[in-house]
């Protein structure tokens, strides 16, 4: 097989846990093989050349959404990412930002989903509590089914919140993120909440009124989730409970 | 030391850790859940295809129930499950497939009036009911008498698994993130939880509760090439294993999914098949009809990745950098349909291959996928060994999938089983008092601190990261889809002169708290535990039964070999785990050993087959004729379920007057 072009990384470099240490770029050579991602690329660094080095990969497959960070100036995943892309063999991963750094490229975006899940209540709210198990299953419209299933496809990724300007700006803004899952609960005609309900957790400027339309949630989102749609949908639904 | 108890302490956030977690909370106990990744990440979020329930909504379902459903389970396990296990199952996958419709599924739903499908590669119009309108759908599957598997187009993990966690998160039950179970501390005859470490701080901490349940998923990254996320290294099994009390289940019992992607092995979903897709070889030629003509690409994943493999090794494949492949076909589905029902296929294709499956064939072969084998327990998902041990979902050896799993079957039974067997749970937290046995705590404790001071400030040279490589592909190369006594014995010696370096192993890295080289360095050694399992348990069992297929024993022997494996690792210093085998009773099987209904049969029988399909035909003799299939059912092999989950199923059926057998568009 032909010896493989040598791509650079330019890696960024933190332990927030040691006391004297800063951030810092490093910068590492590596020989392409055919089909290389950044997955494959950095586990060969770790392997090789940095035992250290602190990143998270899960299912290496685009399902999971663990391995998100920026590359090249933007935020995707890093498992489908092909070092092909990039014709000039330079690549350089940074961590997403707007996420606690555990280190390196890794950040704590569960923490974040988990905490933003409990401030919006992101379940389903059922209209019934006592729906039996054992009974035929309540019908549901199969395009209804379809709609949701659209809007659920989210990873937590945090690509949205990290290439958002107005997360950048404002701490407590939800982010597409919440906005999605605010959407995805709105529609299920399952769940019991009202559109005022949902008033109370995001009209307001943390939630669809906050948002620039400046559409790095959409233009980033490795799943092609429809935020803009989303984000205008519920701004014209909230807007409608205040008449 | 830091103590943290809780009454129920779960051990893995994916589907079956988070619905015993939600067992356990529905009853008031303290439950609190450990992961090594935020919950919604976990391996569950992959399985693509969807999940078995003979909810029998769809025109080919019709006339599914849970005698069709056992029945197909246990051939496909090829008699190697517990059939009693199988029942229990069989009877609460509705209820799952249910309740998950409460906690907000979006399950694809049957529309009525006509429905174009392909089936053997033809257009087919099917009728749907009008009154099965809205009801919950199902898809075509290997393996399966009617067409079984629920769906969310391909994405039925990732819904099922975010439903469960919201529930879980609506609960308020807690989940420690990035945190690893590294020992369970026990006194030999019951488990008081266990000694984790916290992957950002690299804390110790002692969890110390009621009942421990281990739901780490399967042990697929011991192999080379695998659909499994990178996490799935059997950890959860290792431990149990280092208790030296605890035992493993037929940990040999190892699943190949015919169609992962070349190289990298990421899956494309058994769906692909079951929607009509095709398998080609390097001339374009539909082959499985020539070896399976009954069953063609939807035979069993364990006899399609044979027959491929066999196909290979014809010179039918095609040549690649990386070895041959074979072609999956799914264009003939029409971009409409791979845009809505297979997009993740359509996802990968694009982003890993470059290819449009619409327009262009995807290039598979058979990968490592499954772990049926694991954790040893009883019915209730309790160790036998180890009291207060409970293990569910591909963690565990429970055992319903025997030697071969089918397709929908292992999503169905992290929620199945973690519906049964949390209320198993819940009821032995009820049941028993929280025992803290600090000085026992602490000696654990102490043990994985001394292991981690051995690999960090020791003298220790060896790579785990090698280490690692050179087991992967020991297994890969030696106990693969196909296996032999020679390559089985070279697997055995191999992994243990690993294993024997393995305490040798030394990291460059010197840090205490985020290490990723340390966090190898204490998974590799536990690894190569469960891998001698894999291949001692291999080479033990000198017969070809499901997914292990002895070209030196091409014969389903059950008249010495219808029993399963048990492996335990009793002396610390061994360099191998002490096998003992536990026999399947015929006489309490529903359904006798007999033709599972692939290639030629080949069975060495086993004594009583005879004498129990004899005594089955009086049993039913006996029965008054207006007997319903309940009573026959329970004459023949009564089994137990949490009285909450006893209640009969509905279906459609039940309020539909019986359709006549054209409509039913029965499956041949």
């Amino acid at each position: 097989m032909n010896q493989g072009r040598q791509l650079t990384f330019n890696i960024f470099r933190y332990d927030p846990q040691e006391p004297n240490d800063k951030p810092k770029m490093v910068r590492y050579h590596l020989t392409e093989t055919p089909g290389m991602t950044v997955f494959i690329a950095l586990n060969k660094l770790r392997e090789e050349q940095d035992t250290s080095l602190q990143f998270d990969f899960v299912c290496r497959a685009g399902i999971c959404g663990s391995c998100a960070m920026v590359i090249n100036g933007f935020p995707t995943l890093a498992c489908r990412t092909l070092t092909a892309k990039y014709p000039k063999g330079e690549i350089t991963l940074m961590p997403l930002p707007g996420f606690e750094l555990i280190g390196d490229l890794s950040v704590n975006t569960g923490k974040f989903m988990r905490e933003l899940a409990e401030r919006l209540k992101l379940w389903l709210h059922p209209k019934a509590n006592d729906i039996s198990i054992h009974r035929l299953e309540e019908p549901m419209a199969p395009e209804e089914a379809a709609r949701l299933y659209e809007l659920e496809r989210c990873v937590e990724c945090g690509v949205c919140v990290s290439a958002c300007a107005t997360k950048q700006m404002r701490e407590t803004f939800v982010g597409a993120v919440g906005i999605m899952k605010i959407a995805r609960f709105e529609l299920d005609s399952r769940d019991a909440r009202t559109a005022e309900d949902f008033y109370h957790v995001i009209g307001n400027q943390d939630g669809v009124f906050g948002c620039m339309t400046l559409l790095g949630c959409q233009d980033n989102c490795p799943k092609d989730l429809p935020h803009m749609q989303q984000i205008a949908y519920l701004r014209r639904k909230m807007a409608m409970t205040l008449v | 030391m830091k103590l943290i108890y809780t009454d129920s302490l779960v051990v893995g956030a994916g589907l079956a850790g988070l619905r015993v977690a939600i067992a356990s909370k529905e009853r008031g106990l303290d439950t609190l859940v450990l992961s090594l990744i935020p919950a919604k990440r976990s391996h569950s979020a992959a399985a693509q295809g969807g999940m078995q329930a003979s909810l029998g909504n769809a025109v080919k379902g019709m006339g599914d129930d849970e005698d069709v459903h056992f029945q197909d389970t246990v051939k496909g396990s090829d008699w190697g499950c517990d059939q009693e296990v199988a029942r229990m199952f069989a009877h609460c996958a509705p209820k799952a497939v249910r309740e998950l419709a409460n906690w907000g599924v979006p399950w694809s739903r049957v529309s009525a009036g006509p429905r174009e499908v392909i089936v053997n590669a033809q257009k087919v119009t099917l009728q749907e009911a009008e009154e099965a309108h809205g009801l919950i759908n199902a898809r075509d599957f290997g393996g399966t008498k009617k067409w079984r598997t629920c769906y969310t187009a391909d994405g039925t993990g990732h819904s099922l698994l975010y439903a469960m966690d919201n529930k879980a998160i609506s609960m308020d039950i807690p989940v420690h993130e990035r945190v690893e179970a590294l020992a369970i501390i026990h006194d030999g005859q019951r488990c008081h939880g266990v000694i984790a470490r916290c992957l950002i701080t690299g804390e110790l901490r002692a969890y110390v509760a009621k009942s421990t349940t281990i739901a780490t998923g399967g042990y697929g990254r011991i192999y080379e090439v695998s659909t499994n996320a990178i996490i799935c290294e059997g950890i959860g099994q290792a431990l149990a294993l280092e208790t030296g009390v605890a035992t493993l289940g037929n940990m040999e019992a190892v699943q190949f999914h015919p169609t992962a992607i070349v190289p990298v092995g990421i899956l494309t979903t058994e769906g692909c098949r079951g929607d009509g897709g095709l398998l080609r070889d390097k001339d374009g030629y539909r082959f499985m009809p020539d070896y399976e003509p009954e069953k063609k690409e939807l035979a069993s994943r364990d006899v399609v990745s044979r027959r491929m493999t066999e196909h290979m090794r014809k010179g039918k494949g095609v040549d690649s950098p990386y070895g041959p492949h074979l072609w999956l076909d799914i264009t003939l589905l029409g971009r409409k349909h791979i845009e809505t029902n297979l997009r993740e296929v359509q996802e990968i294709c694009e982003n890993f291959l470059g290819i449009d499956p619409a327009k262009d064939w995807i290039p598979v072969r058979p990968t490592q996928h499954y772990s049926m084998g694991g954790i040893r327990t009883k019915a209730t998902g309790e160790s036998p060994q180890l009291k207060g041990l409970f293990s569910v979902g591909e963690a565990a050896c429970w055992d319903m999938h025997g030697f071969n799993r089918l397709g929908g079957n292992s999503l169905a039974e992290t929620v199945v089983g973690g519906m049964i067997i949390g209320k198993y749970v819940a009821d032995f937290c009820e049941n028993n008092s929280l025992e803290i046995d600090t000085q026992l705590a602490e000696k654990f404790m102490q043990q994985v601190q001394t292991e981690i001071d051995t690999l960090v400030d020791g003298e220790g040279h060896e790579s785990p990261f090698e280490l690692k490589r050179e087991m992967q592909r020991i297994m890969m190369d030696y106990v693969g889809i196909f296996r032999n006594g020679p390559e089985l014995d070279k697997a055995v010696t191999e992994l243990k002169a690993l294993l024997e370096r393995s305490r040798k192993l030394g990291i460059k890295c010197k840090k205490r708290h985020a290490n990723p080289e340390l966090v190898e360095a204490l998974r590799v050694k536990r690894m190569l535990k469960v891998a001698l399992t894999v291949a001692c348990g291999a080479a033990a069992r000198t017969e070809s039964r499901g997914a292990h297929a002895r070209e030196d024993y091409p014969q389903r022997n059950d008249r010495d070999w219808l029993n399963r494996t048990l492996a335990s690792w009793p002396d610390a210093n061994a360099l191998a785990p002490l096998l003992s085998y536990e026999p399947l009773d015929v006489m309490k099987m529903e359904l006798p050993p007999g033709y599972r209904g692939y290639g030629i049969d080949n069975a060495i029988a086993h004594p009583d087959t005879a004498k129990r399909e004899q005594q089955i035909a009086e049993i039913l003799a006996g029965l008054d004729d207006d007997a319903d299939r309940y009573q026959r059912q329970a004459a023949l092999m009564p089994f137990e379920l949490p009285p909450s989950l006893q209640a009969k199923n509905e279906r459609l059926s039940d309020t539909l007057q019986r359709p006549s057998a054209n409509a039913l568009g029965e499956k041949s």
